[in-house]
C-alpha cells in the first residue's frame, strides 16, 4: 500500500476560537462519548486535573492538587521566563520538517508541572481534540516532574465526528527529575483520513522512572512517530508499552528509542500489534553507551486477516562491553490450538478468537498503582469495544 | 453415556483409527492403553471434535444424541470435558478469567483452588511458565469449574513429579466422583452406585492406575482397539510382555 506523503502545508492553520468551558458537562453528547473513548472523563471527580484543547483553543484547564500546575503552554511561557530553557531542549527544533513547522506555527499545548516531593496517585487527564476539518493542529506540550514527585497522565488525542481529514503535529517534551516518576498513557482515536505526526522526547534523571503506554486501535491514514527516551542518570528506568490495532487502509509506523547513558539504567520496550488489514511498522531501538545497563525489547504481532503487514524492526546497539541487551520478536496468526483450547471450555469460535486477541493486547505495566491500572483498563476497554 | 460406533478417522488423508467400537455408561471410568503413536490422542481429539481429525466413517453418540459432526464448543456445552496433555499458553488471559469461562456463570468455590494448591496462580496467565504438575492442576481446576459429565483425560500423569502425582490422582478421583469416603452420610456402596460422572483415561505408562481405579480397560494398537478387559489384568500383561504381545493378537 503506497500512501501519499502529506505535508503540513496541505492543511489550513485557521480554526475558529472556542469559548472557555467552566464545566465540561456542557460538551455535546457526541463529543463526550468520543472523549470517554480516549480516557477523558467529563466527570472530573476521579481526576486531579484536566486540560482540554479544541483546535487551537484551551477550553478547560485546572488542577485540584496542591503543587500541581496545569495550563496552556502560551500562558506558562508568559508566566515563567525560565520555561524557555525547557523549550526545544529534548526535541530539537530542526529535527524534521514537522518540528520546524510547529516551531513556526505553534498554537498552544499544555504545560504541566508537579512540585518537588508531590505524589499524585490519581490521574490527570489531558486532551487534544480536533474539531475543524482539514486543520493542521500544531501543539507544544511540556511536562516537568520535579525531584521526588510522582504524576500520572492520561492523554487522549482524537478528532470530533465533523473531521474527516487533518494533521496533528504534537511536540511533547517530558522532564523527569531525580527520583521522580511519570506515568504517561496516551490513547489515540482519529478520523480515517488523519495524518498524525507526534514528536516527543523524555529526559530521565538519576533514579527517575518513566512509564509510557500508547494505545491506538482505530483506522488512521498515517500515524508516524518514534519517541525518544534518554536515561541520563544512574538507575533511571524507562518502560514503554504500546498496543496497536491496524484496520484496513491504516498505516502506523511507530516505535520507541531509548538511550541508556548512565550506569544501572534499565529500559524495556514492549509492543503488541494486530492487523485486520492495515500496515504496522513496529520499531524499537535500544542504545547502551554505559556498562551495567540492562534493556529488553519485545515486538509481537498478530495477523487477523489474510492481507495486512506487520513489520517488526527491533534494533540493539551496545557501545560498551557489559551492556546487557536482548530482544524477541514474533509475528504470525493465532495458533489454532489456542482457539480449540478455549472452544473445549465451551466458547464458540468467534468468542474464543476475541478472548485471545484481548489477552494478546492486555499488556500490564509493572509498577502501576492499582487505581491507575483500573482507569487505564477502563479506557482501553472503551477503545476496544468500538473495534471488536 | 458415550457410544462410539465403527469410527474410522484420518489425519491429513492418512487413516489413523480403524473401526473403533466401545461404549461408556454413566458412572464408569475406562482406561485406554496403547504405545506412542497408536492413535490414543487421535481418539480423544475426535471425541472432542477437533478439526484436524477427519471422520471417514462411523458415528459418535453422547447422551443418546449423535454428535459426530458437532463443533467443539457445542460438545463442551453438552457436557464433554478434555484434560489436555500439553495445553497451550494463552498470554494475557489470567487463570481467574479462564475459570470463569469454564464455569459459565456457576460459582467456583475458593476451597477448590486451595485444595489444588492453585490459589497463588490465579492471577498468572493461563499455563504461562507452569511446570508439568502445575499444568495438570490447572487443567483439573478448569474441568472442576466446567463440571462435565464425561471427562477425557489425555496422559494425566505425564510430566508430573513424584510429589505431585498423589495430588493429581486424588483430584482426578474428585472429578470422576471416585473419592468415595467413609465420612460421607451415604454408605460407600451407595456413593459408588449413584456416581454419574464418566471418564476415559488414556495412558501409555499405566501408572495412573496406582491412583485412579478404572472399571474397564481397552488396548489400542496400530489404530485398532485390539483388546478389552479388566484394567489391572491388562496393565500387568503390558508390564510383563510390553505391547509386543499385541502384535501376536494383530497377526
Amino acid at each position: 500500500m503506497t500512501k501519499r506523503n502529506f505535508k503540513p502545508q496541505d492543511f489550513t492553520t485557521e480554526a475558529p476560537k472556542h469559548a472557555y468551558l467552566k464545566d465540561l458537562g456542557s460538551l455535546d453528547d457526541l463529543d463526550r462519548k468520543r472523549l470517554l473513548q480516549i480516557g477523558v472523563d467529563i466527570n472530573t471527580q476521579d481526576r486531579i486535573g484536566t486540560f482540554l484543547q479544541i483546535d487551537h483553543s484551551v477550553v478547560h484547564s485546572g488542577s485540584q492538587q496542591k503543587g500541581l500546575e496545569v495550563m496552556g503552554t502560551a500562558k506558562a511561557l508568559e508566566k515563567y521566563d525560565w520555561l524557555q530553557n525547557y523549550l526545544w531542549r529534548a526535541v530539537p527544533r530542526d529535527l524534521d520538517e514537522y518540528t520546524k513547522y510547529v516551531a513556526a506555527h505553534v498554537q498552544q499545548g499544555y504545560f504541566i508541572r508537579v512540585m518537588p516531593g508531590v505524589k499524585a496517585t490519581y490521574p490527570l487527564q489531558a486532551c487534544l481534540y480536533l474539531d475543524k476539518d482539514g486543520l493542521a493542529q500544531c501543539i507544544h506540550n511540556i511536562v516537568i516532574v520535579e525531584e521526588g514527585a510522582e504524576l500520572n497522565i492520561i492523554n487522549g488525542c482524537a478528532t470530533s465526528h465533523k473531521v474527516h481529514t487533518g494533521m496533528h503535529l504534537g511536540i511533547s517534551e517530558f522532564y523527569v527529575k531525580k527520583n521522580a516518576k511519570l506515568t504517561f498513557t496516551m490513547i489515540h482515536n482519529w478520523a480515517e483520513e488523519m495524518q498524525v505526526r507526534p514528536r516527543s522526547a523524555t529526559v530521565v534523571e538519576e533514579g527517575g522512572v518513566f512509564l509510557s503506554n500508547f494505545v491506538c486501535m482505530h483506522q488512521v491514514d498515517m500515524l508516524q512517530m518514534f519517541p525518544v527516551i534518554t536515561l541520563n542518570g544512574n538507575g533511571a528506568v524507562a518502560r514503554s508499552h504500546s498496543v496497536l490495532v491496524a484496520p484496513p487502509n491504516t498505516h502506523m509506523d511507530t516505535g520507541t528509542r531509548v538511550f541508556l547513558r548512565a550506569p544501572q539504567a534499565k529500559a524495556e520496550i514492549i509492543s503488541r500489534a494486530v492487523t485486520t488489514g492495515g500496515e504496522v511498522i513496529s520499531r524499537g531501538h535500544l542504545i547502551g553507551t554505559e556498562a551495567q545497563v540492562k534493556a529488553h525489547l519485545e515486538c509481537h504481532g498478530l495477523l487477523l486477516s489474510p492481507r495486512g503487514l506487520i513489520h517488526a524492526v527491533p534494533e540493539l546497539e551496545a557501545h560498551v562491553a557489559g551492556a546487557e541487551m536482548s530482544h524477541e520478536a514474533a509475528v504470525g496468526k493465532i495458533a489454532p490450538e489456542e482457539i480449540e483450547y478455549l472452544m473445549a471450555r465451551g466458547l464458540d469460535e468467534e468468542t474464543a478468537t476475541s478472548t485471545i486477541v484481548r489477552g494478546f493486547l492486555n499488556v500490564r505495566i509493572e509498577g502501576l498503582p492499582q487505581e491507575l491500572q483500573q482507569e487505564i483498563d477502563k479506557a482501553i476497554e472503551a477503545s476496544q469495544e468500538s473495534f471488536m | 453415556m458415550l457410544k462410539v460406533d465403527g469410527l474410522t478417522v484420518a489425519v491429513g488423508g492418512k487413516i489413523i483409527l480403524r473401526d473403533i467400537n466401545f461404549e461408556i455408561n454413566a458412572g464408569e471410568t475406562h482406561i485406554l492403553f496403547g504405545p506412542n503413536g497408536s492413535g490414543k490422542s487421535t481418539l480423544l481429539g475426535t471425541l472432542m471434535g477437533f478439526e484436524r481429525f477427519e471422520i471417514v466413517d462411523g458415528h459418535i453418540y453422547f447422551q443418546g444424541e449423535e454428535i459426530t459432526h458437532l463443533p467443539v464448543h457445542e460438545r463442551a456445552q453438552r457436557g464433554i470435558g478434555l484434560m489436555f496433555q500439553r495445553p497451550p499458553t494463552i498470554k494475557g488471559l489470567p487463570m481467574h478469567h479462564m475459570i470463569k469461562i469454564c464455569a459459565r456463570g456457576r460459582k467456583v468455590s475458593e476451597d477448590l483452588t486451595k485444595k489444588l494448591k492453585f490459589d497463588k496462580f490465579m492471577d498468572r496467565d493461563v499455563n504461562y511458565g507452569f511446570s508439568g504438575g502445575e499444568m495438570k492442576r490447572s487443567e483439573i481446576l478448569q474441568l472442576l469449574a466446567q463440571d462435565p459429565d464425561l471427562i477425557l483425560l489425555d496422559e494425566p500423569e505425564s510430566g508430573v513429579d513424584i510429589e505431585n502425582i498423589a495430588l493429581i490422582g486424588d483430584s482426578i478421583n474428585m472429578l470422576l466422583e471416585r473419592n468415595v469416603s467413609p465420612e460421607d452420610v451415604k454408605p460407600m456402596y451407595r456413593q459408588r452406585r449413584e456416581r454419574k460422572k464418566a471418564g476415559l483415561i488414556i495412558t501409555h505408562t499405566g501408572h495412573i492406575l496406582n491412583y485412579v481405579h478404572a472399571d474397564f480397560g481397552h488396548v489400542i494398537f496400530e489404530g485398532r482397539m485390539s483388546c478389552h478387559g479388566n484394567p489391572r489384568e491388562l496393565f500387568d500383561c503390558i508390564q510383563r510382555m510390553g505391547y509386543g504381545e499385541c502384535v501376536r493378537c494383530a497377526i
